[in-house]
């Protein structure tokens, strides 16, 4: 019954080759339209890490001005100081834990046709990799041993591999970063985290980082502060020690913890660490010590863009506008079909055997217009690739769930567009439109 | 006129179809007429100057690596071999680029102490040359001279004595005083170390396009000592593009112990920094352009069924004496009769969403023109629709009537 019903709804469709041809579109569009615009934002609050990213945590401490807040939520400043920093890491308190910063410096590859570059820095602590499950290809993080006595170690992302030593297993190569030796411990896999959530101080949909490689050789190196630095009063001492030692907030901190208890005992911890530093003249401010998990810290961040929140309002209104379209259509196609299905009443049919076939057209039309509209939102991702273009590098992919999204989409509207129609046209009185024959 | 009563009785037969017409009539103009008012504050945002030569301007910057990299001589070398090249107007050494998206800010305050809030500016770190570099024009008081430019060792802390503001700044610490008497001014900086005012320029925007505040930069007679330098060149109109490879080339060849990379005009630099709102303009007109051809071809489609159901009747009125323009005019006054309700229930729609994306989104209210401008814009675009439908159906001969069906 259902092939023959099918068979019907085509049949018809044929029948108005415009009128169908319009009714399709306009789905496509609109689902078109919403699933570029839904792939976008999903993409934009993904979690970047589901399996752990309630037990990944973000440290902020309110280190900052007693005259003036850092912002006006009232949330301590984004990130920390050196010397918080350096002194949660020694404290350990976490299951894992890593203070981490972003810098850069220039690379010179042996070689004599091999030029020197400059390169973007990830420094951190050995935590960094297990804690947020960062693949390798070759080798391993360096050791807590490395961290304490600021070896020169470096962990190569897969991209830098492939450039400086041609792909193979460069570990225990050296090689000359910002000046000095580096032995080569590890090489990543591909890993691009979406988005970047470990560090969004400089744009969460960046790339990751070029080079991987302890913070504690900061000092001693004196590498580069990227990102961003934040004072709220000058440094009391002179030179880059004197910079470390100020209350410049440049560096960002992330825990591993597994329960609630064990949130808690961070959170008193950081706690009696700010009042502790209270007692040495720091801290100014009230109490405000905090700890966001992965998802929180991208909602107070503001991850998703404005605009693309905007486009999503106005994504769904223009699928609205495609099936009242496609409801008016429908709705006309029907009720000229009246003497037919007063036809097919009078010699037989149930007013639910009508139902049912018209449904299907309906759904019939739904599909095709998913269809086209998962070709016209994968036009539109490219499209967004193409205005935004780095901007938008890791934020335009369709996966398996977006597509069956979109076919569900599509469906569900058509349904919803082919019901009021169709229970018109179930409600046609068969002896009425016998006699007007 | 006196087709109304008709029209009115007709289409009450058939609510539903005209009803979902005024609807979608009314969801597209608020789409349209909020995402005309979002493209024209783009727009405005975009249209607004950097107070630099923009055309003839771009930079690059200079890593240096090498163990016995000077940093204080090869400055010092590589702005006399800028500034003598042909083709090239000025140059300087800058620690920002206006809207390259980073740059150093610091607060002045008009007293001292740390209790008193200072007024957030741009830095740009600049000598003698840096009015001429970039384009900049005295409002009031002094250039920066050779013996008022300093070095800056990596991590100081102290500012030079003088400096020079932007009009806008200016404005912002002296409120009630005309800009050309805050020549001569002292003003705080961290809190307490007074710096004298020597000059206001006229235009130049803080390399942050998304600061509210753009229009504050403050000019300090410094050079810098950092390994890392950006150098900043203006060149003759039409030389830009040929000087950039040859300059690239000749900084990299003339010093090994250094890399040359960053290298970007300010065209494309604004380009990059825009690229967001411009990428917004062009969805928008993308969606304003098909939502208008999706509800236009609805009411086409709808308009022709409606005809076609009504060819015998059609066919009636005109044998019965009806003019085409008669039945021309019952369908657009029609058209006219649905539009209107749809403009009306879109006027509230609009003003509606508009005050979700004030409320949401810190967007800007909707200025009143807008409405009647997308009113009218709706009922033309519904009218147009309508008149081929309707032609048809004037063009249906009186003989219709005659037949059966």
């Amino acid at each position: 019954m259902i092939s023959y019903y099918l068979k019907l709804g085509l049949l018809s469709l044929k029948r108005n080759p415009m009128l169908s041809a319009l009714m399709i579109l306009a789905i496509g569009l609109g689902v078109g339209a919403c699933m570029t615009v839904i792939t976008v934002n999903y993409l934009m609050s993904a979690d970047p890490i589901p399996h752990k990213s309630e037990q990944l945590f973000y440290v902020q401490l309110d280190s900052w001005d007693p005259h003036a807040t850092r912002d006006e939520r009232n949330l301590p400043p984004d990130q920390l100081t050196w010397t918080d920093a350096t002194n949660l890491m020694a404290a350990g308190k976490a299951k894992r834990q890593s203070a981490m910063a972003s810098s850069g410096a220039v690379v010179e590859p042996q070689g004599a046709e091999a030029k020197p570059f400059n390169a973007s820095i990830r420094l951190a602590y050995t935590d960094f990799f297990p804690m947020f499950d960062v693949p390798f290809l070759y080798g391993s993080p360096w050791s807590a041993e490395d961290d304490r006595n600021e070896r020169q170690v470096v962990v190569l992302s897969k991209a830098m591999n492939d450039k400086i030593f041609g792909g193979i297993n460069s570990v225990g190569e050296s090689l000359r970063i910002a000046g000095t030796l580096f032995t080569v411990v590890g090489v990543l896999d591909s890993w691009q985290p979406v988005p970047r959530f470990y560090d969004l101080t400089t744009g969460a949909f960046n790339t990751t980082e070029d080079l991987f490689m302890p913070l504690s050789l900061k000092m001693p190196l004196e590498l580069d502060s990227s990102g961003n630095v934040n004072c709220w009063k000058e440094p009391e001492q002179p030179g880059f020690k004197g910079f470390l030692l100020s209350e410049c907030v440049n560096f960002q901190m992330w825990v591993e913890l597994d329960n609630e208890q064990a949130k808690a005992d961070y959170l008193a911890f950081l706690d009696n660490y700010a009042n502790a530093q209270k007692e040495l003249g720091r801290f100014p401010r009230p109490l405000n010590n905090r700890l966001s998990d992965v998802m929180t810290w991208l909602e107070i961040e503001e991850v998703v863009a404005d605009d693309a929140r905007i486009m999503l309002w106005l994504s769904f209104m223009f699928l609205a506008v495609c099936l009242l379209n496609t409801i008016a259509l429908l709705l006309a196609k029907f009720s000229a079909k009246a003497p037919e299905i007063g036809l097919r009443r009078a010699i037989g049919a149930s007013r639910r055997d009508i139902f049912v076939q018209h449904l299907l057209e309906a759904g019939s039309i739904g599909i095709l217009g998913g269809v086209l509209g998962l070709g016209l939102a994968l036009l539109g991702l490219q499209g967004i690739g193409a205005l935004y273009g780095e901007f938008a590098e890791n934020l335009t992919s369709l996966d398996v769930p977006l597509v069956l999204l979109a076919l569900a989409l599509a469906l569900l509207a058509s349904i919803l567009a082919g019901l009021y129609p169709t229970w018109r046209a179930c409600q046609v009185n068969p002896s009425q439109q016998l006699k007007s024959q | 006129m006196r087709d109304l009563g008709p029209i009115l009785r007709a289409m009450l037969r058939n609510k539903t179809g005209a009803l979902l017409i005024a609807i979608q009539i009314a969801v597209t103009m608020t789409i349209i007429v909020n995402a005309v008012f979002i493209i024209q504050q783009r727009i405005e945002l975009m249209a607004r100057a950097s107070g630099v030569d923009e055309a003839n301007t771009f930079y690059l910057s200079s890593v240096g690596f090498a163990d016995d990299f000077n940093a204080k001589t090869t400055v010092l070398e590589d702005l006399a071999a800028l500034r003598s090249l042909p083709g090239v107007v000025d140059a300087i050494q800058t620690n920002a680029v206006p809207m390259s998206g980073s740059g150093w800010s610091m607060g002045l305050q008009t007293e001292p102490g740390e209790e008193f809030d200072g007024t957030g500016v741009a830095v740009y770190m600049i000598d003698d040359h840096g009015l001429n570099t970039l384009d900049l024009e005295l409002v009031a008081g002094r250039n920066f001279t050779p013996q008022d430019i300093l070095w800056r060792e990596p991590a100081a802390r102290n500012w030079p004595d003088i400096v020079i503001v932007t009009q806008a700044v200016a404005e912002a610490l002296f409120p009630d005083t005309p800009v050309a008497d805050v020549v001569g001014k002292t003003v705080y900086i961290n809190d307490d170390e007074s710096i004298n005012i020597v000059g206001i320029v006229d235009k130049l925007q803080a390399p942050w396009v998304g600061w509210g505040a753009v229009e504050r930069a403050m000019l300090s007679p410094e050079r810098t000592l950092f390994n890392s330098a950006q150098y900043l060149i203006r060149t003759q109109p039409g030389q830009r593009d040929i000087l950039m490879p040859q300059i690239e080339e000749m900084l990299a060849s003339s010093n090994k112990g250094r890399i040359i990379n960053n290298l970007n005009t300010i065209e494309d630099t604004r380009e990059r920094s825009y690229r967001r709102h411009s990428a917004m303009i062009t969805i928008l007109i993308t969606v304003m352009v098909t939502l208008t051809l999706v509800t236009a071809a609805g009411i086409v489609g709808l308009s022709s069924f409606t005809v076609n159901k009504r060819r015998k009747q059609i066919g009636t009125r005109r044998a019965l004496g009806a003019t085409r323009g008669d039945i021309l005019r019952y369908f657009m006054l029609e058209n006219l009769l649905i539009s209107s309700v749809g403009i009306t229930l879109g006027l509230i729609l609009t003003i509606g969403l508009n005050m979700v994306l004030v409320n949401r989104f810190e967007m800007e209210r909707l200025d009143w023109f807008y409405l009647p401008l997308g009113m009218a814009a709706l009922w033309l675009l519904g009218q147009l629709a309508v008149l081929g439908p309707a032609s048809r159906a004037a063009a249906i001969p009186p003989a219709v009537a005659t037949r059966t069906v």
